[in-house]
């Protein structure tokens, strides 16, 4: 079981041996970047290149580590027994498997994400500790311990909401998506754009990278809203020399909406458009 | 060898566990990495290193183990370069043969010592040209020029693409962040004050209860429901605004918008310098816009905490006595107002962004200190968390 990239997913060299160090050692792997760097798509790309199927977990504010343990559904048992229900007999009717169950008694080995584990509370990833580490856990109702027979490969994504405890750490790999110079993105873009005009992605490259090297952005765009923004260029057909115009009061690029999240960064953008003009008349 | 790098790196301050050790042990042993040092280093650092800020440590400590380059305090040449000095201004564009005379300049050693002689000599900042370290020029030392044995300062991307060695690019220097204060980690300090509470309209079922009637009811199921928890926590927040503020603005700025998102009752009022006997919410209109202090200790009940934000940094006259305020005329002195605050809410602290070794410096700051019954504390994250737990006592 070796991870080396797919032909829908760049993998840098470090961000492979971490995965195929994760995989061999049975650790799980926790994966932090700026938004938008493919972290979650990561583990996807992994379930698909290995061929193993995928659980997903997505983190809520209210989610609690026992629901991905399970849940015994005390209200239908109650209901049930009103109800003079067979089924009542058996607590393990109403025990629902969490997902942390389901990745565990696999046939297959699967890839088991958790997905933003910082967006839950912070004591969490501690309730977490000893079902990642031995992949086993106790149902009390039932009074049975499920232990993974073979473990799963874990992928936890963080966007850096909350500080992560150093017990949890201490029991993962870490890998931190460092944002992908040009070279990268250019093997990104072509992945997914396969027949995108040369010269249009030298000069959306360009302006992307112009933006992101502006001081004072609230929000970088990340690779996800390259993506986006160079989908809008190629429906609406967009020339190369319309991004190369260096001319002044094409300063905010077209369709600057897939790249600019938020009203602050689109004035920013346009006071320094005004100052541009400014200085070109002196 | 191992053991030393190990070493090496918890002298670094990387927090590395022998559990983290054994776990690279185990890795090299099952061969996950080929046998190269390139995939040894990404093994280890995705084995070793937890968090994004230890990146440029544990690649400072390999850098140096595995190489005997440089030691990591940076012994030898350190040189603090002033940013500025380096900010891109400008590219120059060189001929080949230009490009071939640079590479004739000497080798590495000579170019370091070159680099610590410099530095000294140099005072300014300096673009182009060829001697001085600063940018786009063909001298061997600054960012964004050329010269292939160039050493590169403080220059965040690669242009000609020819440096060395992953871990000697050192990509993840600004991600260091040893005292940084920012919004993640006020709001874990800000954690500290919570208590939860049951309040409000009832939503959620009451297991327990709802087991209890049910069994007093002869199994009848009987439904019990109660509120949710929250944060009952109250938090009273004053601003001191402007003048000697506007240097630590940026540090209150995060705080503030970090008790936001954590407190569902947070009211929050600006001042200037002392607390008067007039309050404002919105700093552009403090003239017309004002609500009266006393107003504000009738409104706000007795469990609101309070947490004054200032620098304390004022004439003592303007808390101790009337008409001491700089901006009108006060028919009571500053420390009147702050007496009555600490009378009215049995929790209160000062936050202040100056800091704590400066403290003695400032009669005025001693004044609020005492007025505060020394409740006053540094804008740190050590200082925010004592705070939390003198509010939450």
């Amino acid at each position: 079981m070796k991870f080396t990239g797919t032909d829908s997913y760049v993998a840098s060299d470090d961000l492979r041996v971490a995965v195929n160090a994760a995989i061999a050692l049975q650790r799980p792997l926790l994966i932090k970047g700026e938004p938008g760097t493919g972290k979650t798509v990561l583990a996807h790309e992994v379930a698909k290149a290995l061929k193993a199927p995928i659980i997903e977990w997505h983190i809520k504010s209210t989610t609690k580590a026992q629901q991905g343990l399970y849940e015994y559904d005390a209200v239908s048992r109650l209901r049930d027994s009103q109800l003079g229900d067979e089924r009542v007999k058996d607590i393990g009717n109403y025990i629902k498997r969490g997902k942390l169950w389901d990745g565990f008694t696999a046939a297959e080995r699967p890839v088991l994400l958790i997905d933003e584990i910082d967006k839950a509370d912070i004591e969490f990833p501690n309730d977490l500790l000893l079902e990642l580490d031995r992949m086993e856990f106790y149902v009390y109702e039932t009074q049975q311990v499920i232990k993974a027979e073979q473990r799963p490969i874990v992928m936890i994504t963080s966007n850096n909401e909350k500080e992560l405890p150093d017990a949890f750490l201490r029991r993962c790999f870490f890998h931190y998506i460092r944002f992908p110079d040009r070279e990268t993105m250019t093997q990104i873009v072509d992945v997914h754009f396969p027949d995108l005009q040369r010269n249009l992605l030298r000069e959306a490259l360009n302006v992307f990278y112009d933006i992101r090297e502006v001081p004072g952005l609230k929000k970088k765009p990340s690779t996800s809203e390259l993506l986006d923004w160079l989908k809008l260029l190629m429906v609406e057909d967009m020339s190369p020399d319309a991004l190369r115009s260096k001319d002044s009061k094409q300063l905010i690029p077209p369709l600057h909406g897939a790249l600019l999240k938020n009203e602050q960064d689109v004035h920013l953008f346009e006071r320094l458009a005004f100052m541009a003009r400014r200085e070109q008349r002196q | 060898m191992f053991v030393n790098f190990f070493l090496e790196l918890r002298q670094a301050k990387v927090p590395v566990s022998i559990k983290e050790y054994l776990a690279l042990m185990e890795g090299m042993d099952r061969g996950v990495s080929d046998y190269s040092v390139d995939d040894f280093y990404f093994l280890s650092r995705a084995i070793l290193v937890k968090d994004e800020r230890n990146l440029d440590k544990f690649d400072r400590v390999f850098g140096h183990v595995f190489k005997g380059l440089e030691a990591v305090p940076g012994e030898g040449i350190t040189a603090e370069i002033p940013e500025e000095w380096l900010r891109k201004l400008a590219e120059k564009l060189l001929t080949e043969e230009e490009k071939k005379q640079i590479e004739a300049l000497g080798g590495w050693e000579k170019l370091m010592e070159t680099l610590k002689k410099r530095l000294e000599e140099q005072q300014k900042r300096h673009q182009g040209g060829s001697k001085w370290i600063g940018t786009a020029g063909t001298s061997p030392f600054g960012a964004h020029g050329f010269n292939p044995e160039g050493v590169r300062i403080g220059q965040d991307k690669s242009r000609e693409g020819r440096a060395v060695k992953v871990w000697d690019k050192r990509e993840y220097k600004n991600l260091d962040d040893t005292v940084e204060i920012g919004t993640r980690n006020i709001k874990i300090a800000l954690r500290r004050l919570r208590k939860f509470a049951r309040e409000g309209a009832e939503v959620e079922l009451d297991m327990p209860d709802t087991i209890r009637s049910t069994a007093r009811n002869a199994g009848y199921l009987d439904i019990k429901m109660v509120a949710e928890r929250r944060n009952k926590v109250k938090l009273l927040i004053l601003f001191d605004i402007g003048g000697s503020m506007d240097a630590h603005i940026r540090v209150c700025e995060e705080l503030f918008s970090a008790a936001r998102s954590e407190f569902k009752h947070l009211e929050f009022f600006y001042f200037h310098n002392c607390l008067y006997e007039k309050l404002w919410k919105d700093n552009r209109r403090r003239h017309v816009d004002t609500f009266s202090t006393a107003q504000l200790l009738h409104t706000y009940p007795a469990d609101y905490k309070v947490l004054f934000v200032g620098d304390a940094s004022m004439s003592p006259y303007e808390i101790a006595y009337p008409g001491g305020s700089v901006e009108h005329w006060n028919e009571e002195a500053g420390q009147t107002w702050i007496q009555r605050v600490s009378d009215t809410y049995r929790s209160m602290v000062w936050l202040n962004p100056v800091p704590e070794r400066h403290w003695s410096y400032t009669p005025s700051i001693q004044l609020l200190q005492q007025l505060s019954s020394n409740r006053m504390f540094p804008l740190t994250l050590g200082g925010l968390d004592s705070a939390m737990k003198e509010l939450n006592k």
